[in-house]
């Protein structure tokens, strides 16, 4: 049952220590950290094909394949990266780690504070895209990859992958910018924020010492993954999923969920508030908002681009209104202006913003290429 | 002279080219390998769109139609337009906006003037299919096609400098007979404008 999809099977996650201090952009130290990662496919002998993925927000390093344990579930890009997919095992080899301040494994709010030998908990070092890219070139040199053939990845993913050519121009040949922004707007601030109270105002949260105290923000994570995955879809892939479609086949004049989409989203909460940090979600959205390659530049996007090397590819999917179609065409837009080597593709998609998931036939085709070329 | 060495031989070397309408990126596939351009193509069609990053060159994908103001003025040394001003719905808009964008713009453009486009016109009534413009009048993409003369007065309304001409005959090479004829026995026409 596992393999009918064609994918690359059982997988299981690795993990490096890093003992060596990692200075972050808010200016601590991070002392030492581990990174949990998968790879799929092999490192070619001259190390050319390696492909780095960067999960968005509430991803990790499971982006393809099953775990033994795990059921019918595969990694979250399982229907883009496997033998012959959008992103080939069979050509490339493929890198996915757990974002430092995760809570899958690698380093994060979670894990103990070897300073104070308790658990860091809401005293993590809020970090930056910058700071991710700093040490998953740590994991790069680890793997002895000089250079990534690319970086690729959707959402924050896509930030990451920008990021990336920006901090290291001379280790990346492509990067797959996809359904990005340059920046965070008012509006995606705010939804963080809203996600932000939800957590931060459940009286589990405890200030963010939860852990100590035996007790979990579940209300309050629930909350901050419905707002989220709201923005997540389209207006019409819900129309067209929920519509007004009721559970049961009357009103029932009260305050259940009654309708398709109320019982969708509250599983969807369920789910995550069973399995994601509450302080880690609150990083995950801070370094979101905060990132933003030309605040060092005098918000000139053209200049911020200016060590740029790599091969970039920006794609946008037309019903995403989290970071819309013209968010990309700002990103492909200074690009030109800094007469960077830039593509820039639109794909016609129901999805919205999730659509970088799912494997529509364009998408795959033109990631091929791009990677293939 | 084949119409592509026309345009390498207008191009400099290491020079920057927007190739708006690139198709399948052959021209600026091309011009990379003999001309170490750089530069990006723009095209709206799915297939060129893939065929394009296949080959690892720059597109985006953009319709014309909807306008190039995300390029700034005089950005690219040269911008190609090579059979699209007649496919767009606003050829003069787009006109005005090419020679905006390039220093020196290279256009090519079907002649509706040809002899045998008018002999068809003139003495069957009906649309011309010829070598340069083979669909029926109900599938082409052509929808503004205009004569060698119609658009030298358009150049000229404009303000636009005509600083090279070679006329094509149906072969796609550069002919070389009397240009006071070029209109009547030219099949296309490549130009190189300024403004």
């Amino acid at each position: 049952m596992k393999n009918n999809d064609s994918s690359i099977g059982i997988v299981k996650p690795n993990s490096v220590k890093f003992e060596n201090s990692l200075l972050l952009e808010c200016g601590k130290q991070l002392k030492g950290f581990e990174m949990v990662y998968e790879t799929y496919g092999e490192l070619n002998t001259d190390k050319s094909n390696a492909v780095l993925v960067c999960h968005a927000l509430s991803g990790n390093h499971h982006a393809a394949g099953y775990y033994e344990d795990s059921g019918e579930k595969p990694g979250w890009w399982n229907s883009l990266i496997g033998p012959n997919k959008a992103i080939n095992t069979n050509k490339y080899f493929i890198v996915s780690p757990n974002n430092l301040g995760g809570c899958h494994g690698t380093t994060g709010p979670k894990s103990i504070n070897p300073k104070t030998g308790r658990i860091y908990g809401p005293h993590f070092p809020v970090l930056t895209v910058r700071d991710w890219t700093n040490s998953q070139a740590l994991l790069a040199d680890y793997l002895g990859i000089t250079t990534w053939h690319a970086v690729i990845g959707g959402s924050l993913g896509g930030m990451q992958a920008l990021d990336w050519s920006l901090a290291y121009p001379d280790r990346v040949k492509k990067a797959g910018v996809i359904a990005a922004a340059p920046k965070l707007s008012a509006q995606n601030i705010a939804f963080n924020e809203v996600a932000r109270q939800a957590i931060t105002s459940d009286p589990d949260f405890q200030e963010g010492n939860y852990m100590e105290h035996g007790r979990v923000p579940k209300r309050g994570l629930r909350l901050a993954r419905m707002i989220g995955h709201i923005t997540y879809l389209s207006d019409e892939s819900m129309k067209s999923k929920f519509g007004r479609e009721l559970k049961e086949d009357k009103l029932s004049f009260g305050f259940n969920a009654e309708f398709q989409v109320e019982s969708y989203l509250r599983h969807q909460g369920d789910v995550f508030s069973e399995t994601f940090d509450a302080n880690t979600y609150l990083l995950m959205t801070k370094v979101l908002d905060y990132f933003d390659p030309a605040d060092k530049f005098d918000d000139n996007l053209v200049e911020a681009f200016n060590p740029i090397l790599a091969q970039i590819l920006v794609l946008s999917f037309s019903t995403d209104w989290r970071f819309s179609p013209s968010r990309s065409r700002e990103i492909t837009n200074a690009l030109i202006g800094a007469k960077k080597k830039v593509s820039h593709i639109e794909i016609e998609s129901s999805l919205g913003h999730d659509s970088f998931l799912f494997p529509e036939e364009r998408y795959v085709e033109v990631l091929k290429a791009f990677l293939g070329s | 002279m084949k119409t592509r060495l026309v345009i390498e031989n207008w191009i400099k070397d290491g020079s920057s080219l927007l190739d708006l309408g690139c198709g399948d990126g052959s021209i600026l596939e091309s011009l990379k390998e003999n001309r170490s351009v750089k530069g990006y193509g723009v095209e709206i069609d799915r297939d060129n769109i893939r065929v394009c990053l296949e080959k690892g060159l720059e597109v985006i994908e953009q319709n014309i139609d909807e306008g190039l103001s995300n390029f700034s003025d005089k950005s690219f040394d040269t911008v190609l337009v090579s059979q699209t001003i007649q496919v767009l719905k606003n050829p003069k808009l787009a006109l005005e906006e090419i020679t905006r964008i390039g220093n020196r713009c290279i256009i090519i453009i079907p002649n509706f003037g040809h002899w045998k486009s008018r002999l068809t016109v003139f003495l069957k009534g009906r649309m011309p299919v010829t070598e340069s413009l083979p669909e029926k009048w109900y599938d082409t993409a052509n929808i503004h096609l205009c004569t060698i003369s119609d658009f030298e007065s358009l150049c000229d309304e404009l303000g636009i400098v005509i600083e090279e001409r070679r006329i094509l005959n149906s072969k796609g090479k550069v002919s070389s007979f009397f240009s006071a004829w070029s209109n009547l026995l030219g099949d296309a026409v490549i130009y190189r404008l300024s403004r």
